[in-house]
């Protein structure tokens, strides 16, 4: 485990680059979601306000 | 094909259908090809387990340039058909563009230090892409600018359009000029030059991030949507509101 976590040494360039990817992803992800349920919300506000 | 699915409505029927699809397809590939990355692929010959970060390098480096030529493509539908459509998709896939293209330098500066010795160089690749990111940048900012929104389209999609000199500068820079970075290794006349050990996991990652960006895309057309929807209706209420106001004076 300990050898695989050391990446031949090179474990200070392989790990950030998957840390930047696997953030950028959730990013884009957790930022998608958020502005479907800002959008739902006030599409529900203006709903309640009619009836 | 194009016209009948410009058709909001349909749109948004064919939107429903694909994004479960393509996102239980993302967290598939993406399972699949990080095992094969981190776990079920051999070290390179030559560049030992920093190839491990070629996964994630090519990946975003390829997204970057595809979702650029999706932009110009939206751009173009949107400046040929006026199509309110197109240019909500191209409004939505700069910022994801604009990503992937900082993961793609970010990742390959990583990858640069310990393999060329530097973590950047003003060759033709590297800065053609960083070209590409600020042609990201000033399409976001030009569009934030613009305080009409049919002019920020128009506006924005004609430099969209003119941004593509630069992708095909990307594209081939590396045989054009000589560059640290390799060419190009999987899309040649004369097939891969990688060993199928290290094209698999690679292939897979690619698809991966793309249905991921499909996904992200018509989730997010989705949710543009329903915003819309509300300044519809936003308007109407104000428009209404002023109405009984004039009825009463």
């Amino acid at each position: 485990m300990s050898e695989f976590l050391e990446m031949g040494g090179y474990a200070a360039f392989v790990w950030p680059t998957w840390a930047a990817s696997v953030l950028a992803l959730a990013g884009l992800v957790a930022h998608a979601l958020i502005e479907r349920r800002q959008a739902r919300e006030a599409l529900r506000r203006l709903e309640r306000d009619e009836a | 094909m194009l016209s009948y699915f410009s058709n909001p409505q349909r749109f948004d029927q064919l939107a429903r259908a694909l994004i479960p699809v393509l996102g239980f397809l993302s967290v598939l590939l993406l399972a699949v090809g990080v095992w094969l990355a981190l776990f079920g692929s051999p070290p390179d010959y030559q560049q030992g387990e920093t190839i491990r970060i070629m996964y994630v390098h090519v990946p975003a480096a390829y997204m970057a340039m595809a979702l650029y030529a999706a932009l110009a493509v939206a751009s173009f539908v949107y400046f040929v058909w006026r199509h309110a459509l197109a240019d909500t998709a191209a409004e939505i896939i700069a910022p994801i563009g604009a990503v992937f293209t900082v993961l793609a330098l970010f990742t390959g500066s990583l990858w640069g230090k310990p393999m060329w010795g530097t973590w950047w160089e003003w060759d033709a690749r590297m800065t053609s892409v960083l070209v590409l990111l600020l042609v990201y940048f000033g399409y976001m900012a030009l569009r934030a600018a613009l305080e009409d929104a049919q002019q920020a389209a128009r506006t924005g999609a004609v430099l969209a359009m003119a941004g593509i000199v630069n992708l095909v500068i990307v594209k081939f820079s590396v045989d054009w000029w000589s560059s640290l970075h390799q060419p190009a290794s999987i899309i040649r006349l004369d097939g891969p030059t990688i060993h199928a050990s290290q094209l698999w996991p690679l292939l897979i990652m690619i698809l991966a991030y793309t249905c991921f960006a499909g996904w992200l895309v018509l989730y997010r057309l989705r949710s543009q949507a329903i915003r819309r929807r509300v300044r519809t209706l936003q308007r109407q209420r104000e428009q209404a509101a002023r109405a009984r106001e004039e009825a009463v004076s």
